[in-house]
């Protein structure tokens, strides 16, 4: 079982929405964090007083899938979360130990 | 308001009557205007100049600014009822060039029939209070997110009691600069070189906020700040067209030329901001709107529509420019500019009418024997004195409040943010 990670622009979350339950992936959890890559911020000015803003919003998108599905989600994410331009986000995988659902105690990719 | 001087020569020229055989007859529309622009110059303060401060500060100390500007409008309402309208208006006897008296504590010689000019005494003094309201109000801008509540207070009391009271005589309450022809229609010295100058010096008594001018202190709310700014422009009518006291043609005039600058100062800042950092900014155009406003005040009864067109475009040029020489060149944390912004605009418009009073530029006209030269050294004594008595006053005054109680909150504190730490309460609960 993979955790599929994914730093996406926050205009995307509804194409990679839409996208994944297409191909029949269900269930994620979103977060809003800040942060930057390659991309820089931007500049904000009052009154003359100029402040640069390092940190951009972005949404971090959590996936639990198994092996199988792992190269099918990645490809739906680059492919709808893509816009072409600098600061489409990430996507990071790391293995899973285990799963339990807790309202049946089901365990592996039973879970899932 | 009207320079006495003034009226006194308008009336006899026109109406060739003295001014107090004609004071006693209460004009129902003149008093109607009064009233009605007492109500819009509070409504400056409470809420508007309150939205507009806050908006500018961070989140955490929101509302540590609005209820500085609430709590001012009570203290300076009962400062003004004990004390503040008998030392302003009254007659001081021998010190009368310094400082007005003693007889009139508590209100205690204005009656339901009590007259001045031909308003009710009362609704003369009530108008008078919203400025006495405004003026220290307008100096937290200053020393925002950082002044201890408690220190605020004895602040507002004292620099009332010393420097907004005795200008306030010396200029409107038949006083030495009042005597000397000086024009100040509704509050160009009184007010704004008032506010501004005593802004700076707490700004520089009390420090930087700590992390100035490195980490980011953006305005909160802007939203909140373009709110409050209609607010006060729409209540800027009241304070300089109710400084005609009467409902005549020096108000409308005054609101005119007040219209006029405050929307051609609203350009010319935003364009000055658009040439130099590219972008119109909203900060910018609000800011430039209360610049024009300042600035046009001392001269609103006095210049017609061409003297507005360039004391607005002067204010916004200028206060832009030196906003910016402030914060970026002289790093003085005058949080919420209200030096370059009031105490500048104040010195451009008391400065300017002295030309544009002149009938040759659409002015009322010149006071007999004045040319625009005499006229000048007048204004210039009346600015220069002004704002030296305010630098010495605020000073002291800041020290003695520092030892009262302490000017500034610990650094602790001041990282936390006022609203808890002063009041125990948060502006937002998201």
């Amino acid at each position: 079982m993979k955790l599929i990670t994914a730093i996406i622009k926050p205009f995307k979350l509804d194409d990679v929405r839409v996208a994944l339950t297409e191909q029949g992936i269900h269930g994620l959890t979103v977060t809003e964090v800040k942060g930057f890559g390659r991309q820089k911020g931007h500049t904000e000015l009052y009154r003359g007083a100029e402040y640069v803003i390092d940190f951009l919003p972005k949404l971090k998108i959590e996936i639990a899938v198994a092996e199988s599905s792992v190269d099918q989600v990645i490809e739906v994410i680059s492919r709808s979360a893509n816009t072409g331009k600098i600061g489409d986000g990430k996507i990071f995988i790391s293995s899973i130990e285990q799963v339990i659902r807790i309202r049946t105690g089901e365990t592996g990719e039973e879970a899932l | 308001m009207f320079n006495n001087y003034k009226k006194t020569l308008f009336l006899s020229t026109f109406l060739l009557v003295p001014s107090l055989v004609s004071a006693d007859e209460l004009s129902g529309g003149d008093t109607a205007w009064i009233l009605t622009s007492t109500a819009l110059v509070l409504f400056m303060t409470i809420p508007g100049l309150s939205l507009f401060y806050a908006g500018l500060v961070r989140s955490k100390n929101a509302l540590s600014v609005l209820m500085q500007c609430f709590t001012i409008t009570c203290v300076a309402s009962v400062m003004w009822l004990i004390l503040g309208y008998s030392m302003s208006f009254s007659n001081g006897g021998s010190m009368n060039e310094w400082m007005g008296g003693f007889s009139n504590l508590f209100l205690s010689e204005v009656t339901r029939e009590g007259m001045s000019g031909t308003i009710p005494e009362s609704i003369f003094a009530m108008f008078q209070m919203t400025f006495a309201i405004i003026t220290p109000a307008l100096v937290i801008g200053g020393f925002a997110e950082r002044m201890k509540f408690s220190a605020m207070i004895w602040f507002t009391i004292l620099w009332s009691i010393v420097v907004y009271y005795p200008v306030c005589h010396w200029v409107w309450g038949g006083g030495w600069l009042g005597d000397k022809g000086t024009l100040d229609f509704a509050g160009g010295l009184v007010v704004h070189i008032t506010a501004g100058v005593g802004a700076l010096v707490a700004a520089v008594v009390l420090g930087k906020r700590s992390g100035f001018p490195g980490t980011m202190m953006p305005p909160h709310n802007m939203t909140m700040t373009v709110t409050g700014a209609g607010m006060l422009w729409v209540g800027w009518f009241g304070f300089n067209g109710g400084s005609a006291l009467a409902a005549n043609g020096d108000a409308a005039m005054a609101i005119l030329v007040t219209h006029i600058s405050a929307a051609i100062a609203s350009l010319s800042w935003m364009i000055c901001e658009w040439i130099k950092y590219g972008k119109p900014s909203v900060l910018g155009i609000v800011t430039g709107m209360v610049a024009g406003l300042g600035s046009i005040t001392p001269a609103s009864g006095f210049v017609g529509p061409m003297g507005a067109i360039v004391i607005g475009l002067t204010a916004g040029i200028v206060c832009f420019t030196v906003t910016n020489y402030m914060k970026r060149i002289l790093h003085i944390d005058d949080s919420l500019d209200v030096f370059p912004v009031h105490g500048i605009g104040g010195i451009i418009g008391t400065l300017l009418v002295a030309v544009f009073v002149s009938s040759q530029f659409g002015g009322a006209g010149l006071a007999e024997g004045m040319t625009i030269g005499s006229q000048f050294v007048v204004q210039l004594t009346a600015v220069v004195a002004t704002i030296v008595w305010t630098i010495i006053a605020s000073f002291i005054i800041l020290k003695i409040t520092d030892l009262i109680c302490g000017n500034r909150v610990n650094d602790e504190n001041e990282r936390i943010g006022l609203d808890i730490t002063q009041h125990e309460e948060k502006g937002y609960d998201l």
